[in-house]
């Protein structure tokens, strides 16, 4: 698909895209984590870009992180020490999991990119001291913006935000459960470009053209060549497209998944007739939970198996990045949960590069072949 | 031979085995607490505990039992049964021998007594957050959580309303879990108990600030237990009186932890429990003392924020900015304070792949101590509680060098 060239381009070069939108004046916020308000960042007109790191000369991060930190910390640090940061205008550090928690002091002691704030959210979010806490850290970080950019955040720009995002989650959710529906609609490499690019291109441009991008699935007659086995990818980010190619290549495709950088980044609508910050927050206590975060001791569980029985899923992939605390302590549990509900799954972990990919290949063939 | 026996005799504290007989009584108490119709609760070691103990809840400590675990060597085995239970190798090694404990009833004393509740505060790290996830479902009983905001640079307002109302919520969850109302004259009394117990504890650790120190950090850490488990109860003031006056005594008669101190060194992070001696007699065989460390002080840190005579209402804000939930910047200025206090030669960093809150950031710390203190600095790496991750040789040989740099700095080579 023609639409589709531009997701792979910005998703392949998000730093070259980002110094582009700089040239046009643009301000860029970098941020980590899904639980970033971006809606507060894109209502003072500054640009929100998710920062994956480029996974080149993730040595340099040597200087500040030991070797038992996540690939996802060590590039990023080794990226801003490259200088391959250079276009960001500052930082945001949503409180998340303790190594991103660490990289934000690191950060703030040893980078200079102008604005820069830690978004200390609830680890809880279940109760009603937390969410008005949480509503209050929020307003806290629209303050700080506010100064350090001397403008002003309306409620008005407030609410043209939530709509924005509204839309552009929207349109996400559609085109994952077309492809869900018929994966051969649009590859999984595809779809994958797709949600990255949406969280690194001009939100207004991202608009119109995922909306491009749906109504043309929507005419698209799915070849049906696709219809292998369902499996569901469950972990932190997958920031690799070749897992994508390689199931696919095994006779599966990835029809959903509980990814922060998939469904967990877009799923939960807000409501735009609350007051805006109450409905930011609002969302968070929704939208399916990280496991850094606290629902209830089961809510990962319950929600992983709702989503295997709704989008019918023969297998589930766990993937993560090596040394990531929440995720693998929750492994033991989901699996437990999966087997008992007869779900065969399998588990990979990873670092900044994959296995090879023979050996990727023969892994996955092999769980397939047992689905 | 019978002349250094009795200088060894004199080093020893003779508080320890009174300090054995209060931690058995105190275990044998919590593991027949069902008998007794008491319940227990398991808490994280930096959590709220001063409530339980007003309730007569039996407050038990599954990270001094990760301790305990270590120093018994039986870390490396049950890290192993909670990798082949799911969980990877690389996650905190306390989490993972507790966690392999509870079905099989490992450890030391046989397992932990079975929770009537758990209560997690999560100033230490997310991973007690995850850990009492896993034991929620596993025993099946109600977990209040105890959010923390960390302290990067600060303490905001909101944070201190945050946790000024989810002590209420813990209040209410205690008495719900209880079936009783919380008595709120005896918290006073509690309170006064445990800021009491915190600065007795604080003044054992001060003596090592003479020359030469009549208590190394390794004794910190075996003394330490009864600050974690019984604080706000009269047997920690009791005991912790009875050691400060030993150490006085020590002082007076001039003897010294380590035979012939000639270099003092600050630790920093979790011990490598499982290695207390080795570390300790390797060390001293360069006449070196490691006076201080910076993880015993944690339980006494935030005694700044205590109001003595509201200490129910200002423990929520000394409980969220306790050593580990705060800045990097904010943890290095503590190290330049107990480099100065203690007058040390040089940093022995331990960094603990378990624990990633104490050890991210240490790289940073290394530099700013050495940049402004001019001290050199070394790096230990392991697990905690697992044994399997030492390399006795290379650290030895680490240590070797490190103290090679120490001497020529002092000028004594």
């Amino acid at each position: 698909m023609e639409s589709l060239r531009e997701f792979h381009e910005v998703a392949q070069n998000p730093y070259r895209y980002a110094a582009e939108l700089k040239d046009r004046g643009r301000k860029i916020l970098g941020y980590f984590c899904s639980y970033t308000p971006e809606e507060i960042i894109y209502a003072a007109g500054l640009h929100p870009m998710r920062l994956f790191g480029s996974k080149e000369h993730i040595h340099l991060a040597d200087k500040h992180l030991q070797s038992y930190s996540c690939s996802l910390v060590r590039s990023a640090m080794a990226d801003v020490m490259a200088g391959s940061l250079a276009f960001l205008d500052g930082t945001v550090f949503p409180h998340t999991c303790d190594s991103i928690q660490r990289l934000s002091d690191i950060w703030r002691l040893n980078t200079n990119l102008g604005f820069f704030a830690d978004v200390v959210l609830p680890v809880k979010l279940n109760t009603e001291s937390a969410r008005e806490y949480m509503i209050a850290v929020l307003a806290r970080f629209k303050g700080e913006l506010e100064e350090h950019f001397s403008l002003k955040i309306t409620d008005g720009n407030l609410r043209s935000a939530i709509v924005r995002y509204n839309e552009i989650r929207g349109c996400l959710t559609s085109i994952y459960e077309l492809h869900a529906k018929d994966p051969s609609v649009i590859s999984g490499s595809d779809l994958y470009a797709v949600v990255r690019a949406s969280m690194i291109m001009d939100r207004d441009d991202l608009a119109v053209k995922l909306a491009a991008v749906l109504h043309e699935l929507k005419q698209k007659q799915g070849t049906g060549r696709n219809s292998g086995k369902r499996l569901m990818l469950v972990g932190n980010i997958c920031d690799h497209p070749d897992i994508y190619t390689l199931i696919e290549r095994s006779g599966a495709a990835v029809v959903w998944d509980d990814l922060c950088s998939g469904t967990r980044y877009f799923e939960g609508k807000i409501d735009p007739d609350t007051e805006p910050m109450t409905a930011l927050a609002n969302r968070y206590f929704t939208r399916p939970v990280c496991p850094a975060k606290h629902v209830s001791p089961f809510a990962r569980g319950e929600h992983l198996l709702g989503q295997v029985r709704e989008h019918r899923v023969d297998g589930v992939i766990f993937f993560q990045l090596k040394f990531c605390d929440p995720h693998s302590f929750d492994y033991p549990y989901l699996k437990e949960f999966l087997d008992r509900a007869g779900i065969p799954n399998m588990m990979l972990e990873a670092e900044d590069q994959l296995p090879p990919e023979g050996q990727l290949l023969t892994r996955f063939e092999t769980f397939v072949a047992m689905l | 031979m019978a002349q250094i026996d009795e200088e060894k005799k004199k080093r020893k504290f003779k508080s320890a085995g009174k300090m054995r007989d209060i931690m058995f009584e105190y275990y044998v108490e919590a593991k027949s607490a069902g008998d007794n119709g008491k319940k227990v609760a398991w808490i994280t070691s930096g959590g709220p505990v001063e409530p339980l103990i007003v309730m007569d809840v039996i407050p038990v400590y599954p990270e001094n039992y990760g301790a305990m675990i270590g120093a018994s060597h039986m870390g490396g085995d049950l890290c192993e049964k909670a990798e082949a239970m799911g969980y990877s190798s690389d996650l905190c090694s306390y989490a993972r021998a507790d966690i392999a404990c509870a079905p099989v009833n490992g450890g030391p004393i046989g397992g932990l007594p079975r929770p009537d509740m758990l209560v997690c505060c999560n100033n230490i790290c997310g991973t007690v957050l995850k850990w009492y996830e896993v034991q929620a479902r596993y025993f099946n009983v109600p977990l209040f959580i105890f959010d923390t905001p960390f302290c990067h640079t600060g303490f905001s307002d909101e944070a201190r309303t945050y946790v000024r109302r989810q002590l209420n919520e813990y209040i209410a969850f205690l008495e719900g879990a209880c079936g009783r109302k919380f008595d709120f004259d005896r918290s006073i009394e509690v309170g006064r108990l445990s800021l009491q117990g915190q600065r007795l504890w604080q003044e054992v650790l001060d003596a090592a600030a003479h020359k030469p120190s009549p208590i190394t950090a390794f004794d910190a850490f075996f003394f330490l237990a009864l600050i974690v488990t019984l604080r706000g109860t009269q047997t920690v003031v009791d005991f912790y009186a009875e050691l400060l006056h030993e150490m006085k005594e020590k002082v007076a008669a001039g003897i010294s932890a380590v035979p012939r101190e000639r270099y003092r060194l600050l630790w920093d992070n979790l011990p490598v429990w499982y290695r207390l001696k080795w570390l300790s007699d390797k060390f001293a065989s360069h006449d070196a003392c490691l006076v201080a460390d910076t993880y015993t002080t944690a339980w006494c840190g935030s005694m700044k924020y205590i109001d003595e005579n509201d200490f129910l209402s200002s423990m929520a804000e000394a409980y969220t900015r306790i050593y580990l939930n705060i800045g990097v910047d904010e943890m290095a200025k503590t190290v330049f304070e107990m480099i100065d206090k203690y007058d040390v030669d040089g940093l022995v960093m331990h960094s603990n792949r378990s624990c990633k809150p104490y050890s991210l950031g240490q790289y940073d710390i290394q530099r700013m101590v050495q940049e402004r203190k001019g001290i050199p600095c070394m790096m230990i790496e392991s697990h905690m509680v697992d044994e399997r991750s030492f390399s006795e040789s290379q650290i030895s040989t680490r240590i070797d060098a490190f103290m090679e740099i120490i001497k020529q700095h002092k000028g004594h080579v």
